[in-house]
């Protein structure tokens, strides 16, 4: 079997962000549900740490190719 | 920087790799002028030309145009720089948050437009000026509203913590400020754009291939590939806004930290 560990570690990598990620959506469903009018403020923090967590992933998708 | 398993020889499938992104000049006697760098110049000639045209004849009922020019400016404006850098100071940071934001969002843009299909900011080069320049800012701006001793007191001393934490809080807050602030801004909106250009080549390339090198099956199967290609293509749509929005959020908290009294 041929490959490269690169793609095994970016899965690893990719966990942490996966769980932040998810965390950071129910946090926002629960709150929408709770208080249906707060949909417009909470979409915009939401958004933001979702780019926020993001961007982790993504440095281990580049860090990947180098 | 091979990171796949490259099948140089044989005639098998050889996944696109970050050699996708180094473009030639594009006339061979003139080194400097990439895509890239062509886009740069594109993207602001498009932006002035969109704000002179649209706000020539201003009106106080806007035409259609003008109201397109209001809607960019009045988002910059009241869901950013006012909500974050507070009614009191936000106007004269307004023209760089302007500006930031709608370069950043043009040259993002230009990665999914038909026959430009590049995102420039996924050369690190020009993610790496624009920190520089809101590093130079939100320091400068702090400095000179607090002086030097007490602006950097108030990054390293943030109030309300014992006072033996400050061994390790202050080193750390010092870094994270200087160094990890610019360097995190230029690798999240960097690493955004090329991630998602890379996945749409994948897709692409890799439904491409089966679609002309496949047998029936695969040929058939093809399909999909395309079509998540195309849905990526979408998504990267609203990742493209969401980074453009995200550094000029970022750009407004620094700068909201360097000038605000208590912290």
């Amino acid at each position: 079997m041929e490959g490269s560990l690169n793609a095994v570690g970016y899965g690893l990598a990719a966990i942490g962000p996966g769980v932040g990620i998810g965390l950071i959506f129910a946090a926002y469903i629960s709150g929408v549900a709770r208080q249906p009018e707060a949909r417009s403020t909470l979409q915009g923090i939401a958004l933001l740490g979702f780019a926020l967590v993001e961007a982790l992933a993504l440095l281990g998708f580049v860090l990947f190719f180098l | 920087m091979t990171a796949w398993v490259r099948v140089e020889e044989s005639e098998g499938f050889a996944p696109p790799d970050a050699r996708a992104f180094d473009l030639p000049p594009l006339f061979d006697s003139v080194e400097w002028l990439t895509k890239p760098a062509l886009q740069i110049v594109l993207s602001v000639v498009i932006i002035s030309a969109f704000f002179l045209l649209t706000t020539r004849r201003i009106s106080v009922v806007p035409g259609r145009l003008q109201f397109a020019a209001e809607g960019v400016y009045g988002f910059v404006r009241n869901t950013i720089a006012r909500d974050i850098i507070g009614s009191h100071d936000f106007r004269a940071f307004l023209p760089l948050l302007l500006t930031l934001f709608t370069f950043i969002y043009v040259n993002n843009v230009f990665g999914v437009i038909p026959l430009i299909q590049f995102p420039t900011m996924s050369h690190i080069a020009f993610p790496v000026v624009l920190a520089m320049v809101v590093w130079v800012v939100f320091n400068y701006v702090g400095i000179k509203r607090k002086g030097f001793v007490v602006y950097f007191k108030g990054v390293m001393f943030p109030p309300g913590v014992p006072g033996w934490v400050y061994v390790l809080l202050a080193p750390i807050e010092l870094v994270s400020t200087i160094i990890i602030r610019p360097l995190t801004m230029a690798v999240r909106l960097f690493a955004n754009m090329f991630a998602g250009h890379m996945l749409i080549l994948v897709f692409m390339l890799g439904a491409e291939y089966m679609l002309i090198e496949g047998g029936a099956v695969l040929k058939a199967i093809s399909v999909v590939p395309f079509a998540l290609g195309i849905g990526i293509t979408f998504f990267e749509l609203l990742i493209q806004f969401l980074q453009a929005y995200v550094f000029v959020l970022l750009t407004a908290l620094y700068i909201a930290g360097a000038i605000s009294e208590e912290h």
